[in-house]
């Protein structure tokens, strides 16, 4: 054995640690890599140069030598004589109509606007862990207060609204304590009903309380409509999805296969056929009489058809959990509320984030669809009274840019957030 | 550590009947009956898919058993969930992939079952499980997060967090096997620490040397059937089926 090379080794120096080497930095270094890496990257790189500058000298001319202060197209074809230039006017002059709608009243314009205002403030400390945690006393008092601040009418309304839901809770938790969760739902639902149709005495007797100009749910409208729809019916629909995605997962035959069906039925379903059934046919499965808004119809069925998709989305996220976790949260003796409530949505729900992100910015878009049933959100504002009326007949470009531009701000700042959150939710590896 | 110390009591804490499951129509479990007293520690082996992890797991109603009577501290294993969430809140358990909160920290883990199941206040839970993760040496780990610790690190937390709860008996389903031999040690000696106190504690492991050390008992499990049990030093030494030799020269002989 002796043609063996002897590879015995013992380290008796120990290797010091060292700075990694220095990174050639610098742009043209930079380009090189990423934009000129070779002759196929090199072509792609000019040509996409040539569009972009193509797309920007073509519109920039547009934009900049827009008129702003004619009211009508044909004033406006007048002042610019041929050259290149686009109507702002009609922002200029329909702004209120495409962010209020055509019929709110102009001395109430303040009402929706604080509404927005608070809303930022009502849902900060939802977005926002580290705010303080007495903020989300306003955040559970705002809806009542943004809807009177909108609706207006007496402050009685939303008050009495309110106290019902308390007394429903109260009866609730005291009625589960003592003879279980079934009989508490029942009588907490009993206790709601109980006080709003007392309240509704009241409010009957003093419509003049502390009260706002009231305006009808059909005066709703433009963009105005679009966040109220949006923020209404994501919120919503997110407990609604939780519910879903829970029960389809439950032991329970009859609970799993309604909510199975349910789920089904609506992701079967286009979107506008439920806003034409919220129009049309919703009514003739209540009482004859009773006449529920427009606007509440269509959020019911927003609610649904997203809660419907919220919680597929969930429980993508309930599946990839491993059967570990469910089995340690069991094993120490947690019951299933506090198991799903402490163990397994806060880490489901994590996962699900994009995916809910997702829907909520697709179901904040698809509320323009209400335009199709004659309601004027902001979509429905364009293509119904301002390009109909005869100074703005014939003008799109404008009018569409400006619903773009507001869109990708909510959608763009939603999903921001979605980013931000999922990297403060991190806690794998720091 | 002599025999002594380890007092086994004659009240039965665990007592087990004429037991069958079946998974499908595999008969995974096949008329166990085993009583385990107070005090006692129990180490079961056998091949895999001989239904030991079963076992246990059916002892907290992770599994349900179909046939036969499981009895834990006088209270019978029924489909009452009272019953099962009472056992359970007695009964601690570690598992072979830890299975920590990874979204809590080692604290919060530690204190979320004796805040929300026993009702404790917060500050009290904190104090409680701060004395248990010094019995397993991470007290300084409180504030991370489960991924930040090695496995060994892991698995102490997940013992820490069973006894917070103040089990009155520990299961162990293969403790050691995700780990590294280097911290194969550190985990045992924990459990070791927990015997001496006095834990009845049913294990399932391959750790021959923690069987010799610690156990007053040692099952042998094949093919859904307890196929011999008898003291550590009989066992090893002397042990009577062909199947449990066959065993013990596999696992022993390398």
């Amino acid at each position: 054995m002796s043609d063996t090379p002897n590879i015995g080794f013992v380290r008796h120096e120990p290797i010091p640690p060292s700075a990694p080497p220095i990174q050639q930095a610098g742009m043209v270094k930079w380009m090189r890599e990423n934009l000129f890496s070779n002759w196929i990257n090199s072509i792609l790189t000019i040509l996409s140069i040539y569009f972009v500058a193509k797309i920007i000298l073509a519109s920039t001319p547009w934009m900049w030598n827009g008129v702003w202060t004619t009211s009508s197209l044909r004033e406006c074809r007048e002042v610019l004589q041929g050259t290149i230039g686009a109507c702002w006017s009609v922002l200029a002059e329909r702004w209120n109509q495409m962010l209020f709608g055509f019929k709110y009243p102009a001395e109430a314009y303040w009402r929706p606007t604080l509404a927005f205002v608070l809303l930022l403030v009502c849902i900060a400390p939802i977005l926002f862990q580290k705010l303080p945690r007495n903020m989300l006393i306003f955040s559970a008092i705002y809806p009542f207060l943004a809807f009177w601040l909108i609706w207006g009418g007496t402050v009685l309304t939303p008050v009495v609204v309110a106290l019902s839901l308390i007394a429903g809770y109260l009866a609730f938790v005291k009625m589960e304590r003592l003879t279980g969760f079934a009989t508490g739902l029942l009588s907490g639902v009993v206790a709601v009903a109980l006080v709003l149709y007392l309240g509704s005495f009241v409010t009957a007797a003093l419509p003049e309380f502390i009260a706002l100009e009231p305006v009808a749910s059909r005066d709703m409208g433009g963009f105005m409509l679009n966040l109220i729809l949006g923020t209404v019916c994501v919120s919503l629909s997110i407990p609604l999805g939780i519910v879903l995605a829970l029960g389809r997962q439950s032991n329970m035959p009859i609970i799993k296969g309604i909510c199975v069906v349910f789920i089904e039925f609506i992701r079967g379903v286009p979107l506008i056929t439920l806003l034409f059934v919220a129009n049309v046919v919703l009514s003739y499965f209540f009482p004859p009489g009773t006449n529920l808004d427009l606007i509440l119809r269509v959020i019911i069925m927003i609610t649904l058809f997203s809660a419907a998709y919220i919680a597929e989305v969930i429980r993508g996220g309930l599946a990839a959990l491993p059967r570990g976790q469910y089995e340690a949260a069991d094993s120490l003796g947690l019951d299933y509320p506090q198991a799903m409530r402490l163990i397994i949505l806060p880490q489901a729900l994590k996962i699900s984030i994009p995916g809910i992100v997702n829907v909520a910015v697709g179901l904040f878009k698809d509320t323009t669809l209400v335009s199709v049933i004659s309601m004027f959100d902001l979509v429905g504002m364009i293509r119904g009274p301002i390009s109909s009326s005869t100074a703005w007949t014939g003008i799109y470009w404008e009018l569409y840019l400006f619903a773009i531009l507001l869109f990708f701000v909510v959608c763009y700042g939603i999903s921001q957030y979605s980013q931000w959150l999922e990297r403060q939710l991190r806690t794998d590896h720091h | 550590m002599s025999e002594a110390q380890m007092k086994v009591s004659d009240e039965i804490a665990i007592s087990i009947e004429h037991m069958n499951k079946w998974y499908g129509t595999f008969h995974v479990l096949r008329d166990i009956n085993l009583d385990v007293q107070r005090g006692e520690r129990i180490v079961i082996c056998g091949p895999s898919g001989s239904g030991k992890s079963t076992l246990i797991r059916c002892i907290n109603a992770l599994e349900e058993h179909q046939q036969g009577s499981i009895t834990v501290d006088g209270t019978l294993l029924s489909s009452d969930v009272k019953n099962i969430d009472k056992v359970r809140s007695e009964v601690g358990m570690c598992f072979q992939h830890f299975n920590l909160f990874p979204h809590l920290t080692i604290l919060e883990n530690c204190t979320l079952a004796p805040i929300w199941v026993r009702k404790i206040p917060k500050k009290e839970a904190e104090e409680t499980a701060m004395h248990f993760l010094e019995k397993v040496k991470i007290p300084e780990q409180a504030d991370k997060y489960p991924g930040q610790l090695s496995g060994g690190q892991q698995q102490r937390v997940a013992i820490a967090r069973s006894l917070c709860m103040k089990p009155r008996i520990m299961l162990f389903d293969e403790p050691t096997s995700a780990l590294d031999p280097e911290m194969i040690k550190e985990v045992l000696d924990t459990m070791i620490e927990l015997a001496e106190d006095g834990m009845t504690m049913l294990c399932v492991t391959h750790e021959m040397g923690f069987a010799r050390q610690v156990a007053n008992r040692v099952i042998f499990m094949d093919a859904g059937q307890i196929v011999e049990q008898n003291k550590p030093e009989e066992f090893f030494n002397k042990p009577q089926s062909d199947r449990t030799k066959l065993f013990l020269s596999q696992i022993l002989g390398h």
